[in-house]
């Protein structure tokens, strides 16, 4: 006896297994996110008022990679239609496309954290704080590309209005530093729930293209031998990344620019 | 399978597209949202959710069928919304109600 | 033996076609149900065993705090250094083996082998599916599941041993402690719960997809509904957990202050974080998790009980829709009750009076389950076999358990409850006479169809009731402890707050209460020799026992019963068609006092 329906809908539920195996997957990957971004409004919440950062992150770039994703999200949906269309070359191209807009927003993201980890926030000796970007640290002094500021809730606002600070490259004597960390996870809250949303979402990104990557170049063999299944499995790999994307939408704004 | 005509598809190709331009127009005017004050913060974050909410229900019905799927996947959904909507509101609901008679000094 | 009347002709031969399988594939890397199902029964039972052996030494050490452990001492400081010098058990080892104990039993042993287990091996059989929907995701839910157990196992020889934080591992003090057994705890979690989400995903897509023709969903026997809830209590609520478990790792590994307050201090100086976070979401993540996994612990042991009792008491279960919709209302309130789990850390009365009536809402389907269970009794010819004791003792020890729990869900009687023996009493009273009662039950009873034979009757009944008596020989005691006050956790065991120490203490512990460490010690004792005859008996009936006889020897009505011994791979010949309920016995005017669903009218 062999396992029925991994092909044809089950004549009662309509679907076949693999299916609802997925949709019962993503039923718990929303519970996942769901316990992370309720882990954010908590963390927002209990902020004290001022210190929950505000435009921290480059809107114009993350915007791009909200466009990405959007754009990969089509592409899949027409490889899945091409398929259904029995035009196995468009499929080919469709998700050639998904996997290069993929790899494109795990570079842009990447790229995003590299800034992070090199701005740093230097408390010195007298109170005051230079923030900015790293340009060269040597063993007696550091150089970054940055401000000073007397307050440190100055830092968090960015999108407050007024006049901008000027950015100006700033020598401090390592002797003068008192504390200085970069903008990693450890930095805040919100750069820790900021690396742990985005970093997860890349982690499905990344398994969403191997699958997918997987489907398009050995796995596409199965066209010739079983097409309806081959199409099952690029439908699923489909829904998979949908939720991906889905995901972003959310996170986009949330982190982004609220 | 291949008598899926392409007439069909060509249709639901369509609606892919649309929903596509829809899902490029929600994220501009996300963005731009974002920059226009509408009185205080809570109002701008609601207005964000709300088109974020309504761009994940676009991609929800037509890239992912929920328009069109079976009643087993409603069933399955409406219990995780259920669920989650209990872990998000019951979690919050405890840390806004702290004990009444809360010692100072 | 009577022959078994039914319709599936039996073709030993079956197997003959099928390219002979190395070992290897056929036993370790085997996509099978039934073989994934006993991998995961082994390992758990092994897995039982450890966490029981620890839980013996914690009890040498509350009983005779700070001397020597007998036998296993000097073995203890061979294997643990300093953590058991001169083969005592140092406060630090006493705290990873209880947080050891609770993660090993729970996560490693209890839920293994209830779902893993009995689960895999008998819901395709059950409802006349070939296997599972996704037969490798079964193996590498397996894999998972041994990679989390071996990581778990070895974080105890790790410097600073295994986590220490208790199985709740709450922060700050989870992740304060410096040493890295909680870093090994969480990845070890990490990937148990991704083990068991692919299980719940398999399962429940299994029952959904798989029944065979005609089983529809009232025909399905208890036991499988049971699971197919439990599959979902895993799905929806062990993302929050791996979603804390990855935000403490965070904590852990990357120095983020999710849970960690500002101004935390630890051994006096601040500590050296960003602070901002919030301790108590950590505790409401987990017990979104660890709430509905209480039931996760008894809905798989409740479908063992009612088969069993179907069987052996000859007659339909009572109340069969009653107990379906009891445990899908069960399933659906265990999700918001958690929070009676912390009615100490500050929660207002609003949300207070929210949990607890919704606590008291959900007691009500695990009475009607209780008492459909009991009611199928009445009127039986019983059938008193080990399985049967074993479930006859089931209901009432469950009942203890279940009862003495209604207290601690009134916010009022758990401020002087909260902590102490006696919650340890009362979820012990649900899981181990309780749960492990009933998989103990399952294994005698389901053990003719994997193996072909018979475990010992004699030896079994002496099994049975020596683990009854000291089962209850140690937890009865632990109530009087918890209601004098007696907290648990304590590696002394409250001799710092007994009255031997402190005379005039008001509350401290009377030389009474501290005395009854001794004899819970010696009980458990008891209760470990107690389980010999079971280990024997259960290795030498697998080649030795008594032979079944029939495939169906306890003339059995579900499907399992209806294939060869042991089931091929692919379980049945031919798709087996469905033509009546779950507990057709002694439907009168029937030859047999039982009716195989597969049996035509």
């Amino acid at each position: 006896m062999d396992i029925p329906y991994t092909v044809e809908a089950r004549p009662d539920t309509g679907l076949y297994n693999a299916k609802v195996g997925i949709w019962l997957f993503l039923a718990s990957e929303v519970m996942l996110f769901g316990a992370l971004f309720s882990t954010y409004i908590l963390l927002r919440v209990g902020a004290p008022e001022g210190f929950w950062p505000h435009g921290w992150l480059n809107i114009p770039v993350g915007t791009v990679n909200t466009l990405v994703l959007i754009t990969s999200s089509i592409t899949t949906v027409m490889a899945w239609a091409s398929l259904k269309m029995n035009q196995f070359g468009r499929f080919k191209f469709f998700h050639a496309c998904t996997l290069c807009l993929a790899l494109t927003f795990v570079g842009i993201k990447s790229y995003e954290y590299h800034d992070k980890f090199m701005h740093y926030e230097i408390t010195l000796k007298d109170g005051r704080i230079a923030d900015g970007h790293l340009v060269k640290r040597t063993a007696d002094q550091v150089v970054i590309s940055g401000h000073y500021v007397e307050d440190r809730k100055e830092l968090f606002d960015l999108r407050a209005g007024g006049p901008p600070h000027e950015h100006t490259e700033i020598t401090i004597p390592q002797a003068q530093i008192k504390k200085m960390e970069n903008y990693g996870p450890w930095h805040t809250t919100y750069l820790a729930i900021y690396f742990t949303l985005t970093g997860l979402h890349a982690l499905h990104v990344i398994g969403g293209a191997i699958v997918i990557g997987f489907l398009w170049g050995p796995g596409s063999k199965l066209w010739k031998t079983d097409p309806d299944r081959f199409t099952n499995r690029i439908e699923i790999s489909g829904l998979f990344w949908h939720f991906v994307d889905l995901v972003w939408i959310f996170l986009f704004p949330v982190l982004y620019l609220l | 399978m291949s008598d899926q005509s392409a007439d069909h598809f060509s249709h639901h190709i369509r609606r892919y597209l649309f929903v596509f331009y829809a899902l490029l127009f929600g994220t501009l005017i996300t963005v731009a949202a974002s920059y226009i004050p509408f009185g205080n913060r809570a109002m701008n974050i609601a207005v964000a959710l709300v088109i974020a909410i309504c761009k994940a229900s676009l991609v929800g019905c037509y890239f992912m069928h929920l328009i069109s799927e079976r009643k087993m996947i409603y069933f399955i959904l409406a219990f995780t919304t259920f669920f989650f909507a209990g872990l998000m509101f019951l979690t919050l609901w405890s840390f806004s109600d702290p004990p009444w008679h809360t010692v100072t000094h | 033996m009577q022959a078994s009347t039914h319709a599936i002709p039996h073709p030993h031969v079956h197997e003959e076609h099928h390219e002979e399988a190395g070992f290897w594939s056929k036993y370790v890397f085997s996509t099978d149900h039934k073989v994934i199902g006993i991998q995961y029964g082994f390992t758990a039972l092994c897995f039982l065993f450890f966490g029981f052996c620890l839980m013996l030494v914690m009890r040498w050490q509350i009983a005779h705090p700070g001397q020597p452990v007998p036998l296993v001492g000097p073995l203890l400081e061979t294997l643990l250094g300093n953590m058991a010098a001169k083969g005592i058990v140092s406060n630090d080892l006493y705290n990873s083996f209880g947080a050891m104990h609770g993660t090993i039993m729970v996560f490693l042993a209890i839920v293994p082998l209830a779902f893993g287990a009995f689960g895999n091996y008998l819901v395709p059989l059950q409802i006349g599916a070939p296997d599972m929907a996704f037969p490798r995701v079964n193996m590498a839910s397996y894999q998972f599941y041994v990679l989390g157990g071996v990581i778990m196992f070895f974080s105890f020889f790790i410097p600073g041993g295994a986590a220490q934080a208790g199985w709740t591992s709450y922060p700050p003090l989870a992740v304060a402690i410096p040493t890295d057994g909680q870093t090994f705890w969480l990845a070890g979690m990490v990937l148990l719960i991704t083990s068991s989400l692919l299980g719940a995903v398999n399962f429940i897509a299994t029952v959904i997809q798989l029944r065979a023709p005609g089983m529809t969903w009232m025909r399905l026997p208890f036991f499988v509904w049971a699971q197919f809830v439990t599959g979902f209590l895993l799905l929806l609520a062990f993302p929050p957990l791996e979603a804390a478990g990855v935000l403490q790792l965070m904590d852990k590994v990357a120095h983020t202050s999710f849970f960690l307050p500002t101004g935390l201090a630890v051994g006096g100086n601040l500590a050296n974080v960003s602070g901002g976070g919030n301790p108590l979401l950590w505790q409401h993540l987990f017990w979104f998790l660890a709430h509905p996994e209480v039931y996760v612990l008894i809905l798989p042991a409740m479908g063992i009980v009612s088969e069993i009792i179907a069987n052996n008491t000859r007659k339909p279960l009572w109340g069969y829709k009653s107990l379906v919709y009891a445990v899908l209302t069960l399933g659906f309130l265990s999700f918001i009750v958690w929070a009676h789990h912390m009615y100490l850390t500050g929660m207002g009365t609003k949300i207070a009076t929210f949990f607890q009536t919704t606590t008291m809402i959900i007691s009500i389907p695990s009475v009607i389950i209780l008492s459909c269970l009991f009611i199928s009794l009445w009127g039986g010819s019983i059938r008193f076999n080990t399985p049967m004791l074993f479930v006859m003792a089931f209901l009432p020890m469950f009942g203890i358990g279940g009862l003495t729990g209604l207290p601690l869900g009134f916010s009022y009687s758990d401020i002087h409850l909260h902590d102490t023996y006696y919650v340890i009493a009362h979820f012990h009273y649900i899981v181990a006479p309780g749960t492990i009662f009933a998989l103990f039950a399952g294994i005698y009873f389901w053990f003719p169809k994997a193996t072909g034979r018979m475990m010992s009757e004699f030896w079994g009944q002496v099994h049975f009731w020596a683990s009854l008596i000291f089962m209850n020989l140690i937890f009865q005691p632990m109530f009087a402890q918890g209601m004098a006050g007696m907290l648990r956790r304590m590696a002394d065991g409250g001799a710092n707050y007994s009255t031997a120490k402190v005379p005039d203490a008001i509350g401290g512990l009377s030389p009474h209460m501290m005395g009854l460490h001794t004899y819970i010690l010696w009980a458990a004792v008891g209760l470990a020799f107690a389980q010999i005859p079971f280990i024997f008996n259960f290795f030498w009936s697998i080649h030795h026992g008594k032979p079944a006889g029939s495939d169906n020897p306890w003339n059995s009505t579900t499907l399992e019963w209806q294939t060869p011994t042991p089931p091929p791979h692919g379980n049945f010949a031919t798709v087996p068609h469905v033509y009546r309920g779950p507990y057709e016995y002694s439907v009168p005017g029937h030859a047999t006092d039982f009716t195989p669903q597969n049996q035509p009218d």
